[in-house]
């Protein structure tokens, strides 16, 4: 190696990224077209070399995606220039600058980005990871969860199905939801509805946390004849007796448990030290700098920004975070500010769905999107549309979203046009 | 609005949780409390307390947490503020209702 070349390796400043799911590639698409690679090494670690949709993780149960549509090889989509390594990472030590892989490995950094993701915690609950767990007791947020409930529900010859979540925050917290508007559909559609009964149990006192979307999604609950179990804070699972109980001792009987167990950040941020009672990192939740480190920045299901975990999410964060990654760089004011923005469709069943678009200040109203006053999705309302919308959306994520391709009249900050905000509450 | 608690004017939002802290002392926890059907014991004051001090430093209210709080397991807290412990006590304790995130 020449002095140069020495010289030149030795003045190169690191920015790592840790992750490589939706929000991890998001940041890297982003940033090598921003950062100047004379002066900074991007470099993204992830143990996993398979990138899965996990919004297709609803739809592979009902046989309505393949396996093949919800999984592709995560290096297509890490671009040119960022520096891959599939690697498990052992420990963060934010006061040293360095991440320890396996192996002993370390990586210096000057900037961090912490994109780790959230995870199913069966184990949480006593009683669910136990001899029944994928036999009668199934989640569907993990690749194999949903396979191995597809496999059931193919053969499954009806009885009572629960669709429990343990407690929130939940990633994507429709999605138990639009689970029991799918199921309805599909087994009216395999002629065997009159032979399910199907009870929704939330922690919640609702079925979702926003007063209007509450009242809009009751009302289709009701219409699909799906019962409500409300405010059930879910101490364990009796698996001998087929039974949820909760603290209260509300006990609710089932042949079919559909669960979305505990979520948690990884056990990295644990083993790290830098996360809360969850794993989450406490984050600036406008500007994604973490709290208790400047040079630290998190986005995506990894923090604990009081939003929904969802990619929607990811995406907006990513466009608000590289502008802030560019000012601290700069030594400028991290001004750009997220401002919690989701926007989520909500699959309602019978090929329709509903979309419902908030932030931390302002709850989903009625009205139009993206474009005001015409669409042509409609919020808070159920049509075809919408269900055509959510469809395409699969290929928007493979296509744009993961690349860092902008999509077209949807912004990072909500709008707040075109809608009906006579009642914005938090 | 307003509503006469312990005969004195006290501001609440529409699901009755006080709206400002300030007004909050023992005798409108115990009005409060009367109306939500507990008695204010020892215990019920310290887990009062733990939510305060929890709101106050702005720290999310969940039952999860309530496990690790090493205050009361979560059965005695749904023994002493029956129906749905959380909604009650953070009534009783004058801090807002916890919103679950979402």
């Amino acid at each position: 190696m020449s002095l140069y070349m020495a010289v030149k390796l030795n003045s190169m400043k690191n920015l790592v990224i840790l992750g490589a799911g939706t929000a991890g590639t998001m940041m890297a698409n982003h940033l090598v077209k921003k950062l100047s690679n004379k002066e900074w090494q991007i470099t993204i670690v992830d143990q996993y070399k398979t990138h899965y949709y996990q919004p297709g993780f609803l739809f592979l149960p009902f046989d309505i995606y393949t396996e093949d549509q919800v999984k592709k090889d995560g290096k297509k989509f890490i671009p040119k220039g960022v520096n891959y390594i599939q690697k498990k990472i052992e420990l963060i030590s934010p006061d040293a600058n360095k991440v320890t892989l396996e192996n002993d490995e370390t990586l210096n950094y000057d900037i961090l980005i912490v994109a780790t993701g959230s995870k199913i915690a069966p184990d949480e609950i006593e009683g669910m990871d136990g001899p029944e767990w994928r036999k009668n007791i199934f989640d569907f947020y993990t690749y194999e969860g949903a396979k191995a409930l597809r496999d059931k529900l193919r053969e499954w010859e009806g009885g009572k199905l629960v669709v429990h979540i343990t407690e929130m925050p939940i990633k994507c917290p429709v999605a138990p939801l639009e689970f029991a508007f799918l199921a309805d559909s599909y087994f009216k559609n395999k002629g065997m509805r009159d032979k399910v009964d199907i009870t929704y149990v939330t922690p919640l006192d609702g079925a979702f946390t926003k007063p209007k979307a509450t009242k809009a999604l009751h009302h289709l609950l009701e219409e699909k004849r799906i019962s409500e179990v409300t405010s059930f804070n879910i101490e364990r699972v009796d698996y001998e007796n087929n039974k949820i109980i909760d603290y209260a001792d509300t006990e609710v009987d089932y042949d079919l448990l559909v669960t979305v167990p505990t979520n948690m950040g990884d056990e990295l941020i644990e083993r790290s030290g830098m996360g809360d009672d969850l794993n989450f990192i406490p984050t600036d939740k406008n500007t994604l700098q973490s709290k208790a480190y400047e040079n630290v920045f998190v986005i995506g299901d990894a923090t604990n920004l009081p939003t929904s975990k969802a990619g929607s999410v990811a995406h907006f964060e990513a466009e608000i975070l590289e502008e802030n990654i560019l000012k601290y760089i700069n030594g400028e004011p991290l001004d750009a500010s997220f401002d919690g923005h989701a926007n989520c469709f909500v699959e309602t069943g019978n090929g329709k769905a509903l979309l419902i678009d908030f932030n931390y200040e302002h709850e989903p109203v009625e009205g139009t999107f993206p474009i005001a006053g015409l669409g042509p999705m409609q919020l808070l309302k159920e049509n075809r549309m919408n269900h055509m919308g959510k469809l395409a959306f699969r290929w928007v994520y493979w296509n744009m979203l993961l690349k860092g391709v902008p999509i077209p009249f949807v912004s990072a900050n909500m709008s707040t046009k075109g809608k009906k905000l006579e009642t914005a509450t938090v | 609005m307003k509503k006469l608690i312990a005969n004195r004017e006290i501001d609440i939002n529409e699901e009755g949780y006080l709206v400002d802290f300030k007004q909050w002392d023992r005798e409108i926890c115990e009005c409060i409390a009367g109306e939500c059907n507990v008695v204010m014991t020892e215990k019920h004051w310290e887990v009062v307390e733990y939510l305060q001090d929890k709101h106050h430093k702005e720290e999310p209210l969940s039952i999860r947490g309530i496990k690790k709080s090493g205050v009361i397991n979560i059965k005695e807290f749904y023994n002493l503020f029956p129906g749905g412990p959380l909604k009650v006590s953070t009534k009783i304790a004058g801090i807002p209702k916890p919103k679950s995130c979402i």
